[in-house]
């Protein structure tokens, strides 16, 4: 029971670790043409899809109506995000050490700022992505908006994009949960 | 993948459908069928209905005959999913015609651009058809083609030295250790120029073992087994206790060379030619063959250079059996007997004697004791001929008339096609009595059930290959189409189904549940795996180069556009080769590429994949090319052009793609 804080920040931060392994993020695109959908997956520091050739198929869809590229390596985020991710994995560490109520609150907000300020970065990289269109290109449409849903679902011309957590984005809100109740069972133990 | 569909609302509706037809008929209309369907016509019509977007249950792979391909249908519904070019070169797909297909074609006597193709075979494990390659023979120039079912492409043909006439062919062994080939006409061995009343004398018939590598399916001939010039009629492999044997039927033992419709139907009974392989095997190993001149080519496409290569091999080995002793066996059989098949248990063999009025079915057990008494009847070019007696296992009396092959559900029936009486018979194996006819519309030839030449029958439909069709169908001028015709068997009775056309003559036709194939089957080629000496795997490897009058275009295609879409710089007599691929890796985007003034065909290639189309221009002028295959919203854009100079012009060699010149 003493321990319990302890065991739970480490989980913390295993399942933080885990948007290394899996994607935190996807966005599906589903049309008549593709029942199965094209799945883009977001990762801390990639971006890719259900085959290898996803990020190419979404690039060819939109340059009919002159969305930029995704070019992952152009994407500055996916190269500093996962030394974040690190850093906060080793204060996490370090607050399992230290054990004490204000080291784990302080980490819970610092993760929930950082997730925000994520969100928002997500935002306004779908914001541009769906808005800065190539003036020659192909196919024009009056007042469309090509950026995908941050979350949830949305009718972009042809296509319901959808976009939601994947697997590492659970694990890192379950990374909050139990650093959260770290915290928690911290303050009932007392010192 | 929805691939399943509610049956029992299928029969609802259906039932409310006959219903209501039932109510509403009684009027005439097509005439030719009433007596088979019946006031339940609807009834039936549920049953091969596969409602849109949902999957069929089986594939069936049914030959083209004279078209030289094979086709892919559906069942029970009896869609046409795709033709397979194999033996005949296919305009629409290229086949034959660009410079990668063109080795596939290759023979000892060269190019051949056409074939008669009979026989489709599915590989076996265990004696289960496994979905990984559909072998068929091609029946004028002796081959045998390889088909893989991860792609639906002819991966491999190999040509059938000093043999006339591969009609029984290919039929595997049970885990495919060999498919097999039997010259249907004699002829002389090697070939030689001689008189051709000396038949007996010179003449001869081989048989062919074709090994197939476990692996990657990598056809060789194993060995020859050279027999009386008969005429070799078709084959199957034993299965279970009669695994590593092999049994040929064979008309014209007569050995005529001429009237053989007379000369060849005297014998009271011809010969089913038992072949004990794992003998011949051991023969082989002890080095007791000879080798003989033989001329054949071996052609193998590879996915990965997505071109052919043709090897020419110049010798084969051959067992003698008369210095082979235990090796072959021949099963007197009434009379001309055609398809010979072996029952799921691998004890019955049934010769279906086709001027027989009985159906005659031997006991592989009774042969293994004939041949262990030496109780022979007569000994024929060291071939022992065991007694008729000794053999028979059973007759089915009076079946029909004109039996012609015959397959198995599993549950211990047979079915066999009446060619003269233009039925399907299912009967007992044990007891040879009739239980039930089904009607053919007409001249049935041979019927397929899925998996019903192998130990593990999926049962459940047969498919019957009808040769005539006369009133069946809207009538098309003089040549009608030929028809398949399904029949449930899943009851005590055959239930005709649905008639439905086919391409070419469907001689036979092989099935197999979908599960075995549908999730192997490959969606794109992966670009990075593309090892095509001309490809252009992306925008910036594509130029155009020239060496003397040998033009060498390398182009991509992707949604919509060619890369380079402008060429000039080619001249009147310059040979352009187009060497182009398609960057796409997504499934069901291919592009395709014609190119004005073109003596051969267009090209249409899968995502992944590179293509040769070659082109000598003759005109001066500008000549445009496009995408044949409807790819996109912008397809009717992706296009280009290629300019034309007179021969002696010094029109630079230059090309782009939109306002930046490559070069």
């Amino acid at each position: 029971m003493k321990s319990l804080p302890r065991i739970l920040m480490v989980l913390a931060v295993l399942a933080l670790l885990t948007l290394f392994v899996f994607p935190m993020w996807k966005i599906v695109l589903y049309a008549p043409q593709y029942p199965d959908g094209v799945e883009m997956h977001i990762w801390i520091n990639k971006i890719g899809g259900e085959t290898k050739s996803t990020i190419q198929n979404i690039n060819i869809l939109n340059h009919y109506v002159g969305m930029k590229k995704i070019e992952p390596d152009a994407i500055k985020e996916l190269k500093y995000f996962p030394y974040i991710i690190m850093v906060m994995a080793a204060l996490g560490l370090l607050a399992a050490v230290v054990n004490r109520k204000g080291f784990y609150l302080t980490w819970v907000i610092l993760m929930a700022a950082l997730a925000i300020a994520g969100f928002y970065d997500f935002y306004l990289w779908e914001y541009d992505y769906g808005h800065t269109l190539d003036p020659h290109a192909p196919m024009q449409f009056e007042d469309a908006s090509f950026q995908p849903p941050l979350i949830g679902r949305k009718e972009i011309i042809n296509f319901t994009a959808v976009s939601l957590p994947h697997i590492s984005g659970y694990f890192a809100g379950l990374s909050m949960v139990l650093a959260t109740s770290a915290w928690w069972f911290k303050r009932k133990i007392g010192r | 993948m929805k691939n399943h569909f509610s049956i029992k609302k299928l029969l609802f509706a259906g039932l409310i459908i006959a219903g209501i037809s039932a109510l509403s008929t009684g009027c005439g209309g097509g005439g030719q069928n009433g007596s088979e369907s019946g006031v339940l016509g609807g009834d039936v019509a549920s049953r091969v209905y596969v409602k849109p977007g949902t999957y069929d249950e089986f594939y069936a792979f049914i030959s083209g005959g004279f078209s030289g391909q094979i086709s892919v249908y559906g069942l029970p519904s009896g869609r046409l999913f795709k033709v397979i070019p194999v033996f005949s070169v296919d305009a629409e797909k290229g086949y034959g015609f660009n410079e990668e297909t063109k080795p596939m074609l290759n023979t000892s006597y060269g190019f051949i651009p056409w074939d008669d193709s009979h026989h489709p075979e599915l590989s076996q494990t265990d004696g289960q058809t496994d979905g990984r390659w559909v072998f068929i023979n091609g029946n004028n120039t002796p081959r045998v083609a390889r088909i893989d079912l991860t792609t639906f492409e002819t991966v491999e043909i190999i040509e059938i030295p000093n043999s006339g006439g591969n009609h029984s062919s290919p039929f595997t062994t049970e885990n495919t250790e060999y498919v097999v080939a039997g010259t249907r006409f004699g002829v002389p061995y090697p070939q030689k120029d001689v008189p051709i009343d000396s038949y007996a004398e010179n003449f001869k018939g081989a048989l062919t073992f074709i090994s197939v590598n476990p692996e990657d399916g990598d056809m060789d001939i194993a060995f020859q087994i050279l027999l009386p010039a008969f005429d070799y009629d078709l084959a199957h492999s034993g299965k279970g206790a009669s695994h590593g044997w092999t049994f040929f039927s064979s008309y014209n033992t007569e050995q005529k060379n001429t009237l053989l419709e007379v000369a060849a139907s005297q014998n009271d009974k011809d010969f089913i030619a038992a072949i004990n392989w794992k003998k011949a095997e051991e023969y082989i190993k002890a080095g007791n063959f000879k080798e003989f001149p033989a001329r054949y080519a071996n052609n193998e496409y590879s996915d990965e250079t997505h071109t052919a290569t043709s090897t020419m091999k110049d010798k084969v080995k051959v067992l003698i059996p008369s210095e082979c002793p235990g090796l072959v066996y021949f099963l007197p059989t009434p009379k001309s007997p055609h398809g010979v098949d072996v029952d799921p248990t691998g004890e019955y063999i049934v010769g279906n004697g086709k001027l027989s009025a009985d159906l005659t079915v031997h006991s592989f057990s009774k042969m293994l004791k004939a041949i262990e008494n030496e109780a022979y009847e007569t000994v024929i070019d060291g071939i022992p001929v065991l007694k008729y007696e000794d053999v028979v296992a059973g007759v089915v009396k009076k079946p029909g008339l004109g039996p012609l092959h015959t397959e198995f559900d599993g549950k211990g029936n047979a079915y066999t096609s009446f060619f003269i009486s233009s039925e399907v018979v299912k009967w007992k194996l044990g007891t040879w009595e009739v239980l039930d006819r089904g009607k053919c519309f007409y001249s049935i030839g041979h019927l397929c059930i899925p998996g019903g030449d192998s130990k593990k029958p999926d049962g459940k439909y047969l498919i019957a290959m009808n040769k005539i069709t006369k009133d069946r169908y809207l009538p098309t001028g003089p040549e009608l189409t030929q028809s398949a015709q399904l029949f449930d068997i899943s009851g005590d009775k055959m239930e005709l189904l649905l008639d439905f056309p086919t391409i070419g003559e469907p001689h036979y036709a092989q099935a197999i549940p979908a599960s075995r194939i549908v999730d192997k089957v490959k969606k794109i080629y992966p670009i990075e795996e593309n090892k095509h000496p001309y490809a252009a795997k992306g925008e910036k490897e594509t130029k155009v180069t020239r060496n003397g009058k040998e033009v060498h275009v390398y182009m991509t295609m992707i949604r919509s556009h060619f890369a380079p879409d402008n060429i000039e710089g080619i001249k009147v007599g310059d040979k352009v080769y187009f060497h182009v691929t398609n960057l796409e890796q997504d499934w069901d985007t291919p592009h395709g590429f014609a190119m004005n003034g073109a003596r051969n065909a267009e090209i249409l290639i899968m995502p992944g994949q590179t293509e040769t189309l070659v082109w000598e221009p003759q005109r001066e002028g500008v000549f445009p090319f496009y995408c044949t295959d409807f790819c996109s919203a912008l397809h009717q854009e992706m296009q280009g052009y290629v300019r034309v100079s007179a021969a002696n012009a010094n029109t630079p060699l230059k090309w782009k793609l939109g306002e930046e010149e490559v070069q």
